[in-house]
């Protein structure tokens, strides 16, 4: 660790972010100024800090490292996540999003549900669905940023753990949450300048792109036999059609992200801060190309640093990487690019991490707060909900800081990716129905709802061999890994049952049901 | 599924179809979205003034939320 230049680059990243924020709360004093503010901003802005806030250490660090084992079959993660979490959720469900939440005067992801089918159950549900496996997810975020503290600054990972899980407790108590978008825009394009320098620099490192993606062809033979034996057929070729390798790359990886980002909460409330649709417009142009540079970068540099490792060290990047895939991105960063750029890298992605985590965590509190104790209480406001929703933070930071310390090794990509599928199965289906199915009734998607969450709990609880495994409740309770044994339902998703499950039984049910009033339906849809 | 016909194309030193389609459809979305975006970049503001004003209630509404429910 050179602490003279570690002091150097966080001194010159404080000012520089400090002085946004200053700048930002200058002109943005209410909510009022941040309007008239915003319509003079560039959308640019704008765009770069939905990607600041979708992208974080897990997807740089977990699914980064994860291309290093799976290879750049994952790159299809990428065309999900330009297609999908782009284009067609700011085409599609952006503005649609964004008229209804106005139009029915909803806060939150499950107040607007709950305001839709006119249901209360569904937004303490939906709240409590979100308080509950939220932690999984902040937990990944925690652990892919404290993993590159490690290997970068060389020190032992529990102090890194705990000391960022500090940095952001305060971070987020201190009103962290404010005034982010410009520093989340300087964020977003320190990222995006750091992985556009990584990209061309580990194809110069390794001799030009053709070159390096042949390298890479050329040691399908290393495959480790333990991968080859379930699946893995090497780094530039899918693994074998319906193998556990396959089962895992495609549905949990490729699917469970690339699909359940249309019902993330934090991301779906974005929606509603966008000032019109011309901002949506615009941010598709911004936001689809920063996204195929974040991703697209991290998966192939997971993918081609196994030649880099080989080359140096004549092991493969898992090996070079302990074992641990989430060690993969950091190791190859600290050890092929120049010092001054690994510490620069981590301190971007450091705050990246924590405003993704402080939004996290913001949403797990007005979750319990808001969603869940207001509306079974029937109060609003006042010091009991602020009590409610401040220990709903704290509760929800110290399950992230255990489940940082007792989650296994290569766990960033698969946690992300099981809160992904979670959402879907649990919400997807009733906000597609929000938003383009009049019919739908309350019945319909509260049946969908409960059915998709149900069937995802249970197999990640209990069938689903990575998640049942990290989390041990089947084994506490049962005595055994997972319920079901054999091939192939250890190793696939809970998307791939829970979202069709819940998609047939909503529309099953609302079928059999009454229609919602038309007025009520004509008031949710005005002006859409 | 992984080799096609005897021989397999190669590009960009990938062989399998399944894994350059990949890289070659991340350049192709990510183009879907540059055109979109070109071709759309002033539309969608016939009622701005309305929207904006309509966005300025909902973001009042969101700060008093955090302050009466968050404190923050």
């Amino acid at each position: 660790m050179d602490v003279l230049l570690l002091s150097i680059i966080v001194l010159a990243y404080i000012i520089i972010i400090g002085y946004t924020g200053y700048v930002a709360w200058k002109r943005t004093k209410t909510a009022e100024d941040f309007m008239v503010a915003g319509r003079t901003t560039h959308p640019y802005i704008m765009a770069m800090s939905y990607g600041a806030t979708f992208i974080s250490t897990a997807a740089i660090v977990g699914f980064g490292g994860m291309a290093g084992v799976y290879g750049m079959g994952l790159l299809w993660l990428t065309v999900l996540n330009i297609l999908v979490g782009i284009f067609i959720a700011f085409v599609f469900f952006g503005k649609k999003t964004r008229k209804m939440g106005h139009n029915l005067k909803a806060l939150t992801f499950p107040e607007l549900l709950s305001r839709r089918f006119d249901s209360k159950f569904i937004q303490y549900f939906s709240g409590l669905v979100i308080f509950l496996g939220m932690p999984l997810y902040a937990a990944a975020v925690l652990i892919g940023m404290a993993r590159f503290v490690e290997t970068t600054l060389n020190i032992d990972y529990s102090i890194a753990l705990v000391g960022l899980a500090l940095i952001v407790a305060l971070y987020v108590i201190f009103g962290g949450i404010k005034g982010v978008m410009y520093t989340d825009a300087v964020q977003g394009t320190i990222m995006f300048f750091g992985m556009l320098f990584l990209l061309f620099g580990i194809y110069y490192l390794l001799g030009g792109v053709t070159e390096a993606n042949q390298a890479l062809t050329n040691m399908s033979n290393l495959v480790p036999q333990a991968a080859a034996a379930t699946g893995a057929t090497g780094w530039t070729s899918i693994p074998s059609f319906g193998s556990p390798f396959w089962w895992t790359l495609v549905s949990t990886l490729i699917l469970g992200v690339g699909i359940g980002v249309l019902s993330q909460p934090q991301l779906i409330v974005r929606f509603m801060t966008v000032k019109s649709n011309k901002e949506l417009n615009r941010a598709v142009l911004i936001g689809g190309v920063f996204i195929a540079l974040m991703t697209g970068t991290a998966f192939i540099v997971g993918a081609l640093s196994n030649v880099y490792f080989y080359q140096q060290t004549g092991q493969i990047a898992i090996a070079a990487a302990l074992g641990n895939a989430d060690k993969i991105v950091p190791l190859f960063i600290a050890t092929a690019m120049p010092l001054w750029f690994a510490y620069i890298f981590m301190i971007t992605l450091i705050s990246a991490a924590m405003s993704t985590l402080s939004a996290q965590f913001h949403v797990q509190g007005t979750a319990l707060g808001r969603d869940v104790y207001e509306t079974l209480s029937k109060k609003t406001g006042g010091a009991s909900t602020v009590v409610i929703a401040r220990g709903g933070i704290v509760i929800a930071v110290i399950l992230a800081v255990i489940l940082g310390f007792t989650l296994p090794a290569n766990i960033v990509a698969v946690g992300t990716a099981l809160w992904f599928s979670l959402t879907a199965g649990a919400f997807l289906s009733m906000y597609v129905c929000a938003v383009y199915w009049k019919r739908a009734t309350t019945t319909g998607v509260i049946a969908g709802m409960l059915g998709g969450t149900i069937v995802s709990v249970f197999w990640l609880l209990f069938v689903y061999k990575k998640s049942a495994v990290a989390l041990g409740l089947c084994n506490f309770l049962f005595g055994k890994a997972t319920l079901i044994t054999g091939m192939p339902w250890n190793v696939i998703d809970p998307i791939v049952l829970g979202l069709p499950i819940a998609a047939i039984i909503t529309v099953a049910v609302t079928l059999l049901t009454k229609p919602m009033a038309k007025e009520h339906i004509d008031k949710c849809f005005e002006g859409m | 599924m992984n080799k096609v016909g005897g021989e397999s194309m190669e590009i960009l030193g990938i062989p399998d179809p399944w894994v350059w389609g990949a890289y070659i459809s991340c350049i192709l979305v990510t183009i879907l979205c540059i055109v979109y975006g070109i071709l759309n970049w002033n539309k969608g503001d016939e009622d701005e003034e309305d929207q904006i004003k309509e966005e300025l209630e909902w973001e009042k509404a969101e700060q008093e939320m955090e302050e009466k429910e968050l404190g923050f």
